[in-house]
């Protein structure tokens, strides 16, 4: 289909005894945000992993920007790029040479000027120097989703890229994601918080059981349960609420 | 859509450009491929050197060549180490889902692990240079020592490679280092085979470490370097192809 960017039809992984995947399948169209939901151990990077080439399928077929991850691995590597719990970031280099050394592995012609811009866009100049270890876990994670988007790929995998951040990171990179999808790229995006798929997926897939059991936009799925019940409850603020009002306030000062 | 082409030698490059920036940030490292061998060589030197026997005038140039490949064993363990954090940490997996060629990650470790025993090798003969250590070696017979020496260290890298692909654990991937840490003092880097008990001087006269120095010590001091060489160079291809091919396995399968 020439409207999607992901197409997987029927995916199967085991890990010796373990059948993590039992025949999955999804699509997910050109530009959009898509979320794929599960708890821990779902099998979430395992797709992950088959969709970057990384690891290979038992079964079934999966196709990125139109190329077979089996078949041609290579070309479905130029279309892509990976960020997340596993794909990691090297903590001796500074930020700065961090994104040199991925401009020169996607072997663009101008590596400096694409660092710099990154690192503008990405509020990182004044670290830029700095060993990557010295950085903050949001900032870390900015530098990250910041090496993905060298050479704009055309697909971008975040692979629950807000895990650890504390609640200004995590919006702030819900923000960043905003703005990828908006500058035309794909965003395949695994969580285990709802809110997370909730504020930024176009469309939401649950995987449980190595099996996708739901896939819709968030309309779709919230018909899948029985119709609004009108109810009055007192609205609590959440702690997060609290949280990001105290915070803000103090900065305010 | 634009084909995909093969820049083996530029992602090495940059591989490599890495590599040595991590050694040059790591004190760690670099005490212990230069400052711990030249401590050796000055504790030797002037400290035990006055009551060893070795036949020559000078125990400094007897003892260089033994300075030297210790020097490579004492930096081998972190060409394990580094393996081993690169796969932890997960470096690789970003490697190898950007369209670089597979295997670079992999040679440029190789190649960094060559060039960083290069520097202390060449700052150790430095060292040496500044207290006598001199040699009639012409220029061919210099560049067969460089030979030798690149050889016995490709041939430890390619060994602790495989540690650091396959270990579980951080001590697991360092422990390879130990073995290779003693083989140079059980061989002639020190002292002569001659006055070690029988068995131990067996062993001394035919492991590999023996015959490289010993070759190399023909070649330095313009002397027939007869067939220790072709043994030596054997034993150094042999191993180097054996550990080749399990590592080239144990890349394949596990990153």
């Amino acid at each position: 289909m020439l409207n999607s960017s992901i197409q997987v039809q029927g995916l199967q992984k085991s890990y010796k005894n373990l059948h993590v995947l039992k025949g999955v399948d999804f699509e997910v169209g050109k530009g959009s945000i898509f979320a794929l939901l599960g708890s821990n151990g779902a099998g979430k990077t395992t797709i992950v992993k088959i969709l970057t080439t990384l690891l290979r399928q038992d079964g079934g077929t999966a196709a990125v920007n139109g190329f077979d991850v089996a078949a041609k691995p290579d070309y479905v590597r130029q279309s892509i790029s990976l960020t997340g719990q596993f794909a990691a970031v090297d903590e001796i280099l500074t930020g700065r040479e961090n994104l040199i050394m991925i401009a020169k592995l996607r072997h663009l012609k101008n590596p400096l000027q694409v660092t710099d811009d990154l690192l503008n866009r990405f509020g990182l100049t004044d670290a830029a120097d700095r060993a990557v270890a010295t950085y903050s876990g949001g900032m870390h994670r900015r530098l990250d989703i910041a090496m993905s988007l060298v050479g704009s790929p055309k697909i971008i995998f975040l692979d629950e890229p807000t895990t650890g951040l504390d609640p200004e990171g995590r919006i702030e990179v819900w923000k960043l994601i905003k703005e990828l999808a908006n500058n035309g790229a794909t965003v395949f995006l695994t969580t285990q918080y709802l809110d997370e798929a909730e504020q930024l997926a176009d469309r939401i897939a649950i995987l449980h059981e190595g099996r996708i059991i739901a896939n819709g936009t968030l309309a779709d799925l919230k018909k899948l349960f029985p119709s609004t019940k009108v109810k009055y409850v007192e609205k609590q603020p959440s702690l997060e609420e609290i949280f990001l009002a105290i915070v803000g306030k103090k900065e305010e000062n | 859509m634009e084909t995909v082409k093969n820049h083996f030698f530029n992602d090495m490059g940059v591989m490599l450009g890495r590599s040595i920036r991590h050694i040059f940030r790591s004190m760690d490292t670099i005490i212990t491929v230069t400052i711990m061998p030249i401590a050796i060589m000055l504790l030797f030197v002037y400290v035990l050197g006055g009551a060893i026997q070795t036949g020559t005038d000078s125990y400094l140039n007897y003892l260089l060549p033994g300075i030297l490949l210790i020097t490579i064993a004492n930096g081998i363990g972190y060409v394990s180490y580094r393996m081993f954090m690169d796969k932890q940490r997960g470096i690789f997996e970003r490697f190898h889902s950007m369209p670089i060629a597979h295997s670079a990650p992999l040679w440029g470790h190789v190649l960094t692990s060559l060039v960083s025993n290069a520097i202390s090798v060449l700052v150790i003969i430095l060292v040496a240079l500044i207290m006598g250590f001199r040699s009639p070696a012409g220029v061919l017979s210099w560049l067969a020592v460089a030979g030798m020496l690149a050889l016995f260290t490709l041939a430890l890298t390619w060994i602790a490679i495989i540690p650091g692909l396959t270990a579980k654990t951080f001590d697991g991937a360092s422990v390879i280092a130990y073995p290779i840490h003693l083989l140079p003092f059980i061989s002639s880097a020190f002292v002569p085979t001659e006055t070690m008990p029988s068995g131990v001087r067996a062993f001394a006269e035919n492991q590999p470490v023996t015959l490289i120095l010993e070759s190399i010590r023909a070649l330095l001091y313009g002397q027939p370097v007869g067939n220790d060489i072709w043994v030596a160079l054997a034993w150094c291809f042999g191993i180097m192809l054996v550990a080749y091919i399990f590592a080239m396995r144990a890349y394949k399968k596990r990153v």
